[in-house]
């Protein structure tokens, strides 16, 4: 297992390079109003949208898919949800299986709630891919206003991660060489272990970040500038825009369907 | 600073930072377990398993007993989840914020000064309440309320209030017994040594 | 250039009932450099936190003063952290810096340069005077990467020097360095060593090492600290090792001079355990191994970091499966890492680098029933095991202790004795004597030397030099990794 956070994408590409903290936004003003609705047609557009604009930020379509995979899981999940509990089992009659008839409605529900999981996820998807975490963190205390120690703190944290996934492998290791199980149901004794290795870990680098002055009540400087600027302000305009005009194009075609009601 | 006893100490936020990047790797585990072996549970059983998704909550207030904690805590595992990748995506960014504040209110009701047993329990149950809710809304929306989405709220708050509360409870036990927490009032409780 | 005065000083932590260091009455000139010594648990790394200013208040409870150019460490360290910058003005009072042993848990940031700047951040420095220093001070530990070098890329001995240069960045006016080699191989060691003589002249310098020799040309005052208060020795180190050298090593520090005499086997080894043809793992083995051990054989394996050696010690103990060749052992048909877990134990104990990993219970004598109880042996027989390792290995106090709690020697032990637990007629261990004191290290070696006489064969993988002189019968030197290397190492950035 392997865990690592750098990103894949052409750093150069119009709009990988722009502010961390505006691409974040971004993603979040382009899908929080689409999950305001559960008809098939906006998650449709958004994708569309999505998928068009994923050259800009300079990731190619074979990387997305590596890193979209789970979402495979979690639709093939939602699907067997719907088809067991649909509330609306109108339309054409398709499969006859007693309570769990399927029907038309039935599996255009279930494609409404697959696509909108994929037009929701791949935003967030395309963000991590193309942003590094240093990077994000440096705008967030300087373009957002986060706290900085806590910021800092996290990204800290954040650079054990490839370490925790080794440990992870060597726990296994270690198990079966004492004789005891490995597989799920070392899970949680492997996971405490884990834990507890991580949390001495941190308690020494807590130490070592004081000793360079990390609880010091100076304003911090900045070694690295991050700059928000009129094309990172664009494209928040740019994706709320987008969401706008996504959700009234469902609205005048007469599918919209709010998620409350 | 010791006179202010609300401000974040360099470990607290270290400490619960790494918590966090644990948990992240641990939802990332859950989620694989949740979408592939336990699907044969279907829904709304298999939101048993829910807790585990608001055990980073309660656990990081345990431990760290200030102000936020809860929040801080389950907000980075979740954001940290969404890094490396789930099949929840995008939306953890909003609903774990939403449900490490339910968590939080709890703890902030009780003025920050208890953590007991069933202080963590309500704060765990609370934390799988919101979570539970939004989910009926967001992903569940269209099933019906009678065989799904009341008994999944149900299952999944009580899966909280033992995996996040109890759970946290223990885990905190343990952990303080292997001198790891010793910086910390939960691992203060252990004999002098 | 910083002085220090330590009266009549002493700290217990908080939840302990001993004081870790207590009646230190001591002054360092400014400029001195003083190796400080003490047998294990004598209070030297605590001594350098309390100098570091890195005890606060509600931590412990503290007796008698520290003073750094009349300043208390934690009031410096804040003064010094909290004096901004302000152009014109010189730098602001005593600054003290640190360097501990784990270079893993120094390092804060993704980048190089991002990490040693991030001490210059904290403390408010402008920012167009942070990246000349940043550069000022890679070039004074001689690092030898570009300042986005990921520092997830960094060997131990690299990472250790970028932790220096994060510490000089600040240009104490105090450097503590608290075993800064000891989690490092012998080339990593040197490296590092190479970086604090060429930095070493700006500060006064208190160095805690107990591998004395590696020490000692950095150094020109010794002062010894006593287990339980006060201080044994202080001097010129030749004075100090003349009329207390003896005392020293019986104590476990290694002071030069102090050989210990070979344990060689006996008789040549009889039938053979386990035969390696041709392995290689991936990229993580890449020049195929081939040897075989024999019971009553020490069998030493080095070679630079990088080579693999840890990984054939994991192909050995039937935990990972060889990519290439084969591993045949004990005369079964199938490879040891298709054994059942149980089988594996009876024939085969590892003990790895890190003893917590081995960890699977929340006491001393639960963790060495483990085994026996797996086996089905019955509860007589494993109270029986249990009891006679606690003995063996000097745990019978701690039986009831939190593994985790242990100290990096008794941990050690306790690894080593679940592995006997099984009693494995092979056993193979990955640097079993790293970071361990002279005392530990003879216990260790003088064990393994028995094992080994009562016909068990033993597979160490080590950068010690010593052990190898004094227990391995024969070695198995791992080739170099530029030999049979012809890619370099991949970058993450």
């Amino acid at each position: 297992m392997t865990l690592t956070l750098q990103p894949v994408a052409d750093p150069a590409a119009p709009l990988a390079r722009r502010n961390p903290v505006a691409k974040l936004a971004a993603a979040l003003l382009f899908t929080l109003p689409l999950v305001a609705t559960l008809d098939p047609l906006t998650p449709t557009l958004a994708l569309v949208i999505e998928l068009t604009l994923l050259p800009l930020f300079g990731l190619r379509y074979a990387t997305l898919a590596r890193r979209a995979w789970p979402l495979v899981l979690a639709a093939i999940g939602l699907i067997v949800t719907m088809v067991l509990f649909a509330a609306d089992r109108g339309g054409a009659l398709l499969l006859d299986l007693g309570p769990f008839d399927i029907t038309t409605d039935v599996l255009i529900s279930a494609l409404g709630l697959v696509l909108r999981l994929f037009a929701i996820a791949l935003p967030g998807v395309i963000v991590f891919a193309t942003t590094d975490p240093t990077d994000l963190a440096d705008a967030l205390v300087q373009n957002a206003k986060a706290p900085p120690r806590f910021a800092i703190g996290a990204l800290a944290a954040l650079r054990l991660l490839p370490l925790l996934g080794e440990e992870w492998q060597m726990l296994t290791l270690a198990r079966r060489a004492r004789g005891v199980d490995s597989g799920i149901r070392a899970f949680p004794a492997t996971a405490f272990a884990l834990l507890v290795g991580a949390l001495r870990r941190g308690g020494r680098l807590a130490v070592a970040m004081d000793a360079r002055g990390f609880d010091s009540s100076v304003p911090r400087t900045y070694a690295r500038r991050q700059v928000f600027t009129g094309a990172d302000a664009l494209l928040m305009i740019g994706a709320l825009a987008l969401a706008a005009v996504v959700l009234t194009t469902t609205i005048l075609t007469g599918l919209f369907r709010p998620i409350i009601g | 600073m010791a006179s202010n006893s609300n401000r974040w100490r360099t470990i607290d936020i270290v400490i619960a930072s790494i918590v966090a990047v644990a948990f992240g790797v641990i939802f990332w585990a859950w989620n694989l377990l949740w979408n592939g072996p336990a699907d044969a549970i279907p829904l709304p059983g298999r939101a048993v398993l829910y807790g585990m998704w608001l055990v980073p909550a309660v656990l990081g207030a345990l431990i760290v007993r200030k102000p936020g904690a809860a929040f801080y805590t389950l907000t980075i595992a979740s954001l940290v989840s969404v890094a490396i990748g789930t099949s929840w995506g995008w939306t953890l960014v909003v609903q774990g914020p939403l449900e490490a504040l339910g968590a939080e209110l709890i703890f902030a009701v009780f003025a920050y000064r208890v953590y007991n047993l069933p202080v963590a329990m309500l704060a765990g149950a609370t934390a799988g309440v919101v979570a539970s809710v939004y989910d009926a809304f967001v992903w569940y929306g269209g099933t019906s309320w009678a065989t799904l989405r009341i008994p999944y709220i149900l299952i999944a708050s009580a899966s909280a209030l033992v995996v996040a509360g109890i759970g946290s409870v223990l885990l905190v036990r343990a952990l303080a017994q292997t001198g790891v927490l010793d910086r910390f009032p939960a691992g203060r409780s252990r004999a002098l040594v | 250039m910083s002085r220090v005065e330590l009266r009549s000083f002493g700290w217990r932590h908080a939840g302990r009932r001993a004081w870790a260091v207590r009646d230190v009455d001591l002054t360092i000139e400014h400029s001195e450099r003083v190796l400080l010594l003490g047998p294990s648990g004598a209070g030297k790394s605590t001594l350098l936190a309390a100098l570091a200013g890195l005890l606060p208040d509600d931590s412990g409870e503290q007796a008698g003063q520290a003073l750094i150019d009349g300043v208390d460490p934690r009031a410096a360290r804040n003064r010094a952290a909290s004096d901004a910058w302000p152009s014109g003005r010189g730098e602001p009072g005593p600054g003290v810096g640190i360097v501990f042993q784990d270079p893993q848990t120094q390092l804060v940031m993704a980048r190089s340069g991002d990490d040693v700047a991030f001490g210059l951040e904290n403390r408010g420095v402008p920012a167009r005077d942070i990246w000349p220093r940043v550069s000022d001070a890679l070039d004074r530990v001689g690092f030898p990467y570009p300042i986005t070098r990921s520092t997830a890329a960094l060997s131990g001995g690299e990472a250790q020097r970028l932790a220096l240069a994060g510490v000089l960045a600040l240009r104490p006016t105090l450097l503590l360095l608290d075993e800064p080699t000891a989690n490092l191989d012998p080339a990593g060691a040197e490296l590092v060593r190479e970086a604090i003589v060429r930095s070493r002249d700006e500060a006064t310098l208190i160095v805690v090492e107990h591998r004395v020799a590696e020490a000692l040309p950095l150094v020109d005052r010794v002062v010894v600290l006593e287990p339980g208060g006060g201080i044994r020795a202080d001097g010129a180190p030749e004075v100090v090792f003349a009329a207390y050298g003896d005392r020293l090593a019986a104590d476990g520090v290694w002071v030069p001079g102090f050989a210990i005499p070979p344990l060689k086997a006996a008789t040549p080894a009889t039938g053979e355990l386990i035969r390696a043809e041709e392995v290689t793992v991936g990229q993580r083995l890449r020049a195929p191994v081939t040897m075989a051990v024999g019971a009553g054989e020490v069998l030493a394996v080095t070679g630079p970091n990088g080579t693999g050696k840890s990984t054939l010690a994991l192909v050995l103990g039937g935990l990972l499966a060889p990519g290439g060749g084969a591993v045949t052992a004990f005369g079964d048909p199938r490879p040891p890492h298709k054994w059942k877990a149980e089988t594996l134990t009876q024939r085969i104990g590892s003990v790895f680098q890190n003893p917590e990993h081995q960890f699977v219970t929340a006491r001393v004598a639960d963790e060495l029933a483990v085994g026996p109880r797996r086996l089905g042996r019955s509860a007589a027989a494993v109270q029986e095991t249990v009891d006679q390792l606690l003995e063996r290995l000097r745990l019978t106090k701690l039986a009831q202790a939190n593994p985790y709690t242990l100290s990096g020697g008794e941990a050690r032990r306790l690894s080593v004795a679940t592995a006997l637990a099984t009693a494995p007629r092979l056993l193979v261990l990955d640097e079993p004597t790293f970071g361990q004191d002279r005392r530990t290290w003879i216990e260790l070696v003088t064990l393994l030397a028995t094992l080994r006489d009562d016909g068990h064969a033993v597979v160490a993988v080590t950068h010690d030099d010593d052990f190898v002189q004094t227990l391995a019968d024969r070695t198995l030197p791992l080739g170099s990794p530029k030999l049979n290397d012809p890619l370099p190492r991949r970058r993450r950035q």
